[in-house]
């Protein structure tokens, strides 16, 4: 279960100005502090699920880049979000070896039976779509709550895994 | 007694932990559990090893609950049912060259000691005694190539990072290991952390670099957390800090970023965009510094190309593909798991004799190869052998050797659509024939499926397609046509059979 923080913009300096310490210190006088951005982007992330507007700013200046720099980031990056996914997060592999192996219809039965197209947030559980997690001979698989591989994920296990995942959603 | 459970990603995904906690709830004293990386033997996980007098048994498929049942079975020596014999017997064991994976599934990759027991810092140690130019010398006569899916000759790379100069240079590994039916370097990062560390130690004093990155996926949560507490026993131990230090970088979802000049430009807190090149890395790469940039397997490999010399990894292999390949085998496969084999082997041999054919028991109809940006092989060019040349020769890439079998239920115009679709969500946007001509792949092939003047629109993929291939500044775009037009090629009649 995520332990994410309501959004706090001092929590998110401090947070800020540790990962441009953490760069800084590992390449000393060499590169930019834009290159503490995805560190950066990561650590809000991880402390307050997603990524609130008022960030934007609060990196562009700590990093010294424009404000359009750090959105264009955001913008570009699958796994970075602008608004809070539910309470759980499932991410189902779509790509070739897991389509092989019947990730389609597990995708057509989240959809059917439980209402979860990717992006959509049914009972806390936010479903996502993932391009391979590199468990390629165990298919199909999801990554839950961006930690945890699930293999083997066929529609009796898909209903298993969403079923224990509500139960610890509020 | 000493019982070994994997704790890589994929062991985890089918239950190891619950494995390895039941383990140690019913073990009481004298069972020691040790986590390991994965054997790669992907269909017995949770795969259970266990210390005998003659090497480790196997126990395939273990469940939590027969744990108690399969512990009084060893002590009193009686048979198991799921008894393997000696894993290392085991035929799929057996046929490899593990070179590089020697260590994976074996040691545990928290443990420095357990790697420098098994032979861990050999490579390193030679390498010290050598000048950088002897060290570079040794992987240009190894044949190494890159591992990533390009191919270019390491040797050559190295070379010319060395001979560039600059105040400042960097090593920056690729671990972003995109490609669908790949998971070698997630295998690495997770079960022998510290032979990258030690490769990426090697090729920083050749180049004369101070300090590396390795640029690890985010979808491997896993391997980060392995990779990121090596990093920190390695600087304790002395193989990083002074001289040359490493730190791990995770990306955000985005394949392209597998790209070299994409990979620096996100390294450097920007969108990542492919650059246009020249010019190259090895001259400017990260913070415009000359930059060696090598896939998780390739620095791997060095290690043992500088234990026992360059000349010892070219005996492998076939043509201009010397040394072993890790190779992944994936998909609808009844033994789909990880070989490390000499070049040479045929995809029949692989989806075959190594892989057992289906894991659905239907026929095999297609054979992707390389990732989504591979082609797919029909039956009749499975006899191709596994080498650079030949698979290019038949119309494909080796690329990451990442293997994926479909049985006769999968439509390949619908495959073909995907890998438009694919292109369309990950193009970078820099160039434009990626861009637009991805999405308007997809369009005409919808088109196509409709019944709407096929033979037209298929004339106008194949026109597209020449396009992408010429024109697209990186292999996105560049190599979209392969799966495209090996589909057209090879299995015309989805396409035209009706509409759809």
């Amino acid at each position: 279960m995520h332990t994410l923080s309501r959004w706090d913009p001092d929590q998110a300096r401090g947070l800020i100005s540790s990962e441009l310490r953490a760069a800084r210190a590992f390449l000393g006088d060499d590169g930019p502090d834009a290159t503490a951005m995805l560190p950066v982007l990561h650590a809000l992330q991880a402390r307050f699920g997603y990524l609130h507007a008022e960030a934007t700013a609060l990196i562009a200046d700590a990093l010294n880049v424009s404000k359009a720099e750090v959105k264009g980031v955001i913008s570009f990056y699958a796994d970075l979000r602008t608004a809070p996914p539910g309470q759980h997060t499932v991410s189902l592999c779509r790509a070739e070896a897991c389509q092989a192996r019947g990730a389609d219809a597990v995708a057509a039965h989240l959809e059917h039976r439980h209402g979860l197209t990717p992006g959509a947030t049914v009972e806390g559980v936010t479903l996502e779509s993932a391009s391979c997690l590199g468990n390629c001979a165990l298919g199909p698989t999801a990554l839950v709550d961006a930690s945890r591989v699930v293999g083997r994920l066929d529609l009796p296990a898909a209903d298993q895994l969403l079923a224990r995942l509500k139960e610890r959603a509020p | 007694m000493k019982v070994f459970v994997p704790g890589d990603a994929a062991a985890q995904s089918v239950g190891a932990d619950e494995v390895a906690a039941a383990f140690v709830a019913a073990g009481g004293a004298g069972l020691e559990v040790v986590r390991t990386g994965a054997r790669g033997l992907c269909w017995l996980e949770p795969l259970v090893e266990v210390d005998s007098a003659h090497g480790r048994l196997g126990f395939g498929n273990v469940q939590p609950a027969e744990v108690p049942a399969l512990l009084e079975a060893l002590r009193s020596g009686s048979p198991h049912p799921k008894a393997l014999g000696l894993v290392a017997s085991l035929p799929a064991m057996a046929r490899q060259r593990r070179l590089t994976f020697a260590r994976v599934g074996v040691v545990d990759p928290g443990s420095f000691d357990d790697f420098v027991a098994n032979g861990g810092l050999r490579g390193w140690t030679r390498a010290s005694s050598l000048t950088p130019s002897e060290i570079v010398g040794h992987v240009i006569a190894s044949g190494l190539r890159g591992r990533g899916g390009a191919g270019f000759p390491a040797g050559l790379k190295w070379k010319t990072v060395a001979e560039a100069k600059s105040a400042r240079k960097y090593v920056v590994c690729n671990a972003d290991e995109g490609d669908s039916g790949t998971f070698a370097d997630r295998m690495v990062l997770e079960g022998d952390p510290f032979l990258l560390l030690e490769g990426m130690r090697i090729a920083g004093r050749a180049v004369g670099a101070s300090h590396g990155f390795v640029y690890c996926r985010s979808e491997y949560p896993r391997a980060v957390e392995v990779l990121r507490a090596a990093v920190v026993t390695a600087r304790s131990r002395g193989v990083l800090g002074a001289g040359f230090d490493v730190e791990v970088r995770v990306g955000a979802g985005a394949y392209v970023c597998g790209e070299e000049t994409a990979l620096l430009e996100s390294l450097e807190g920007k969108r990542g965009q492919v650059r246009a090149k020249p010019p190259l890395p090895a001259h400017e790469g990260l913070f415009g510094r000359p930059t060696l940039v090598n896939n998780v397997l390739t620095l791997a490999a060095v290690p043992w190309v500088l234990e026992h010399g360059g000349d010892a990894y070219a005996a492998l292999g076939v043509g201009r593909s010397r040394g072993t390949m890790p190779v992944q085998l994936g998909g609808n496969v009844k033994f789909g798991g990880l070989y490390e084999l000499p070049f040479g082997v045929t995809l029949r041999e692989l989806v075959f004799d190594l892989g057992g054919g289906t894991a659905s028991g239907r026929p095999v109809r297609a054979v992707q190869v390389g990732g989504p940006l591979g082609a797919y092989f029909p039956d009749a060019l499975l006899d191709t052998p596994l080498d650079y040349e030949a698979l290019a020769k038949a119309g494909g890439i080796l690329g990451h050797a990442g293997v994926v079998v479909f049985d006769d239920t999968v439509d390949l115009a619908r495959q073909a659509r995907f890998a438009f679709d694919f292109c369309a969500l990950e193009s970078c946007g820099k160039c434009t024939p990626c861009r637009i001509g991805s999405t308007r792949g997809a369009e005409l092939l919808d088109q196509v499926a409709r019944g709407v003047e096929p033979e037209k629109n298929l004339a106008l993929v194949n026109a597209l397609c020449a396009v992408l291939t010429d024109a697209s500044l990186c292999a996105l775009g560049g190599l979209t046509p392969l799966p495209v037009m090996s589909a057209l090629e090879h299995f015309h009649e989805d396409f035209t059979r009706r509409a759809r």
